[in-house]
This record gives C-alpha cells, structure tokens and sequence, in this order.
C-alpha cells in the first residue's frame, strides 16, 4: 500500500475540516489584521511626522513596513494552533483510528505538515490580498509579488507546522500549549524583526535584540518576505531562502521523529 | 508464510502469544498470556472490568508496547514488525474514534484511504454498510449531530470496512439496539464465512458470546482462567439443574438413575444435576413421590463467568464502580 494515499487521505481529512471550520479561518484572520490596522495604524500615525527617524526602508510607512512580518506572524501562529489540534485530537481519540492504519507515522505526519501548510497558505492569500491595497495598490507587478511571497511563506510553514505539530505530539493537556504559545510564539514573533528593521541603530542600542534577531529562525523568511513584498531586505535573499528552507528541513526531521516516538 | 503452513495442515495459529505480560508500576494488567487462536475462528476474550481484555487487544493491534513476552498476529511479530501487522488487521475500539468534524460518509471515506481500498470497492461497501447500520439517510451529516447510538453503528460500520485477516471487535455492540445487534453479527458472520476472518471479539454479552463464538476464553486479573468452547464450558458445569420442592426424603430412586451426575439437599429443595434433562425429565419426576413444584436450569455462559470469576457477569457490567473507572482511567487504558 503506498503511503501516498495516507498523506492525502491525512491530508484531505485536515482540509475538509479548515473548510467546514469556518470560524477558525476568522479566527486566524483576526489577529494580524488587529496588528496591521490598530497596532500598525496606530504607532505609524503617532510617528508618522518623524517617520525617517525610525530607519524604516524608504517610501513606506510603518504600517507598509510590518506587513510582510504580520504575514508571517499570521502563518506562525496558526501552525503553532495546528499543533493544538492535535493535543485535542488525542484526547478525544481521533487518532487512534489514523494510527492503528497502515499507514506509516512519517506519512501521518507528512500528511498533517501539508494540511497545515494549505490553511496557512489560504490565509496567506486572503492577507496579500488586503496587502495589495494596503501597499496603495502597486499594478499588475503584484501577481509576480503575490506568488513569491506565498512560496516563501510556503516554505517557512512547513517548519513551522512542524514545531507546532511536535508540541502538539508531546503535550497532552491544551493548558500546556497556553505557555508554548506565550514563551514560544510570542518571542519567534517579536524578534523577528517584523515590528522593527535590523539596522545599525538597534545594534547600537539594543544589541541583545539586534543579535537574538540573527539567530531567530523566523527572522529570515520575514527579511524574503521583505525583499519580495517592498524590495528592501537585511540580508541578500539567497541567504534568507536558504536559512527557511534549511529549517524547514531540520523540523521536519525533529517532527517526523517526535511522531514516531508519539505515545496515545 | 500463511499459506506454506496452511499448507501443512492442521489448525494454523494466525494469533500466537507468548508469556505477553504488561505492568503498569505496581499494577499487572496482563500477566503473561499464552494464546493461540486459529485462521478462521471467532474467538471471545471475556472477563470482568479492569481484568486485562482491552490492554490485551491495544497489544495486538500494536498500539501499546508490551512490558515482555511476545506477540504474533498474522504471522507477524507485533514488535518487530508493527506495520505489517497493522496492514493485517481491523478493529472497532471500544473508545469513540470517530472524527465528529466529518461526516459518516467522510468517516468512511477516510478509513478506505487509509487501507488502500479502491474506490470502486470503497463506494460498494460503504453503501453495503450504511444501509446495514440504517444511516443511509443521515450519512452525509457531520457526526458531530449523531446520537451515541447512531455513533456506535458507524464505528461499527468503518470497522468492517475493509476486510482484514484478523478483526478485532471491542465491545462492539455495547449500547446497540437489539435489531442492528442481530443484524451486526449476521454480517459478521457472513464475512467470516466468506474470507475466512479470524474475529477476536469482547462482550459483556454472554448471550452473543455464546452464540458467535468457536472458543471463548475468560480472562481474570490478567490471566486465561477458563478456555473453551462455550457449549463445552456450559458442561463443564455439570449439565443441566433440576430442582423439586418436595416433602420426600427417600431419595434413593432419583440418585439411582443414571443421567443423574449429583443430588442435594437446601432449604426444603432438592436440587439435582442432570444429563440432557429435556429426555429425562419424566423419568425424574416418576423417581420422587409428592413434587409440589419444579425448576429447571440449564446453564449460561453467565453461570461459567460467575464459577471462574467469582462475580455475576450482568452485576458487573451494570455496577461498575466509579472508583474502577476512576483507577482505569487513571492508569490511561483498561
């Protein structure tokens, strides 16, 4: 029996639920349009008089310039809460019926990375296209932007739903998952440099968070999405593809272990 | 491998175990088992509460490790070999597994994917199986809406999906009507005919037990106390009891005739233990002078449970005590 047809058997079961769960598609949407509109909104207007002072790319405002990170900051959360469900489906036993099948525990996993990988790709999707309009309408060059940027987040999502279907595989209580999403979520996000750009003067004054940032996993898909969505980057894009898709790797490895080990 | 020993003839064990033993802590679940169960056969594992069925069966289907001994279903080690042992078998779990955020037919659906079935095959069944478990009708709501009973159908339903080598069945017809019941096992039993299924099958309902099973084993702390077929069980007991309320002492003629294995004396009656009462019940009451009343019994599956266990199998089921259920829950599995 091919294991291809448990991953898609896994993985139309995850979207046949997104689909019908209609209120965790808002739900997900919520959040980072909270980020854009009020808190984006609000720090960009108080400084928009001295916007050059914050040592933003040029040409955009503050709230232009989180965008790409709330788009990531959208894709880490909801795979942090994919990770959830499955805290949730082990306690009322729906695994046990995937698990007891032939299909082997990597391809159950693989399965799930990719359920989690199209719900965050379609929020991605409804998020780029509020960006398109956000970013006061750029022309048709945006499909080309639109594209990129969902590869990208493609690619930073398998790792993510990674780690969130790892925890999810060794936490058994959804209090549990309270705490990762405070001490785990929160300071991927934070130190992302998605709310504030890496430059010298964050160096200078705050160099623990300049140096956290570099080594903070999610700092690179947010630096591609910078480069994709407003063409300005901290590193060369090359080097933050990579970063993510190395990631992507190494939690997929750590998770398809974590699975294997998953007791019920 | 099945086949070369079939070839040899004789029963073939297609489930084998040997001193399977699992300890949680201080507690002993199950206290090494040796088991072997024929290609063919439906098998009952019976027992109490608590007394080692259900973690005998997350053993075998591979989802719970053993503390030692081992296990081989379908030929195949339940250890070493996990997946082809689960690429064996089939099985309704006693627990609610069903995904109430899909409905009965995605429910279906799913578990066709997930054993490779075509999909020809896939929507034969299922219309097959929907309309033995009578919810044709309500398949496509999410499962969520089902009543327990409509649940319990479609787990049913899935379990017998595909056709495995080995079925194993946990309780699967606790809290079923007595008509979907009588319908459930007459497709089982159509199935085991057919394919030649092994089925490994807990109860708490001796009746059914009795009338499905070639051989039932009843398990008690964690060990095979009684195995057999249950009409040989039944015998075991010492055949059929006739009772006689009568003033009559002289007992001479009834112990004198020989499909009388045992005669007693209680409280006024006289209970003896009779061979085939249905033929000698009137030589019986010609032996003994002034009956003024008669019982006859002829014993259960139920009677075999209570000699080997200690305890009614009926006080059991229905009186489970919340400190068992709060110990097994505890413990995070039976």
């Amino acid at each position: 029996m091919g294991d291809l047809g448990g991953v898609y058997a896994v993985w139309l079961r995850e979207f046949t639920v997104f689909k019908r769960e209609k209120s965790r598609v808002v739900s997900a949407l919520v959040q980072p349009l909270m980020w854009i509109f009020l808190f984006g909104g609000g720090i960009g207007g108080s400084f928009s008089g001295s916007a050059s002072g914050l040592g933003l790319p040029p040409g955009y405002t503050y709230q232009q310039f989180i965008f790409p990170g709330i788009v990531m900051q959208s894709a880490l959360f909801s795979s942090m809460f994919f990770g959830l469900y499955i805290v949730w489906d082990r306690k009322i036993d729906v695994l046990k019926e995937v698990l007891v099948s032939p299909v082997s525990r990597p391809a159950i996993f693989f399965g799930k990375v990719l359920g989690g990988c199209t719900d965050v790709m379609i929020q991605t999707s409804v998020l780029l296209v509020i960006g398109y309009f956000l970013l006061g309408m750029p022309g048709p060059g945006y499909a080309g932007t639109f594209l990129l940027a969902l590869g990208v987040v493609f690619l930073a999502a398998i790792g993510t739903v990674s780690i969130g279907l790892t925890l999810g595989s060794l936490f058994e209580s959804l209090e549990g998952f309270q705490v990762v999403i405070t001490f785990l979520a929160f300071p991927l996000f934070f130190l992302s440099a998605g709310l504030f750009p890496l430059n010298p003067a964050l160096q200078t004054a705050q160099p623990a968070i300049f140096y956290v940032a570099h080594g903070n996993p999610i700092t690179y898909p947010v630096d591609a999405l910078h480069a994709v969505i407003l063409g300005w980057s901290a590193f060369h894009p090359a080097v933050s593809v990579a970063v993510t898709a190395g990631f992507a790797l190494l939690m997929v490895g750590v998770g398809t272990l974590a699975f294997n080990r998953m007791k019920l | 491998m099945e086949l070369r020993r079939r070839g040899l003839g004789g029963p073939v064990a297609v489930i084998e175990t040997r001193a399977l033993r699992k300890e949680y802590g201080e507690l002993v679940a199950v206290h090494g088992l040796d088991l072997a169960i024929e290609t063919g056969e439906v098998f009952g594992l019976l027992g109490p509460n608590g007394a080692g069925k259900t973690t005998t069966i997350m053993m075998l289907v591979t989802l719970l490790k053993a503390s030692s001994g081992s296990a081989r279903v379908n030929g195949f080690d339940v250890a070493r070999e996990p997946s082809k042992v689960r690429a064996s078998i089939g099985i309704v779990f006693q627990d609610q597994t069903l995904d109430t955020l899909l409905t009965g037919r995605e429910n279906l659906e799913l578990h066709a994917r997930l054993y490779g079935m075509t999909r020809g095959l896939r929507e034969t069944r299922m219309r097959e199986l929907l309309e033995l478990v009578d919810l044709t009708a309500r398949a496509d709501d999410v499962v969520k809406k089902y009543s327990g009973g409509m649940r319990r159908r479609l787990e049913i339903a899935r379990g017998l999906m595909h056709r495995p080598a080995v079925l194993f069945l946990d309780e699967p017809t606790l809290g079923l009507d007595p008509q979907t019941r009588a319908k459930t096992w007459e497709y089982i039993r159509r199935m085991v005919k057919e394919e030649r299924t092994t089925v490994v099958l807990t109860t708490h309902y001796m009746e059914e037990a009795d009338m499905m099973c070639d051989r039932v084993g009843i398990i008690d702390h964690g060990k095979i106390v009684a195995l057999d077929k249950p009409s040989a069980l039944r015998a075991s007991l010492g055949g059929d009891v006739v009772r006689l309320k009568t003033a009559e002492t002289d007992l001479a003629a009834l112990r004198a005739l020989p499909a009388v294995t045992r005669v007693e004396v209680k409280d006024g009656w006289v209970e003896a233990a009779v061979q085939e009462v249905h033929r000698h019940l009137p030589a019986i009451l010609a032996a003994v002078r002034g009956v003024e009343s008669v019982e006859v019994h002829s014993p259960t599956l139920d009677d075999v449970f209570l000699k080997f266990t200690g305890r009614g199998f009926r006080e059991e089921s229905a009186g489970e005590g919340w400190m068992a259920a709060a110990f097994r829950a505890d413990q995070g599995g039976k």
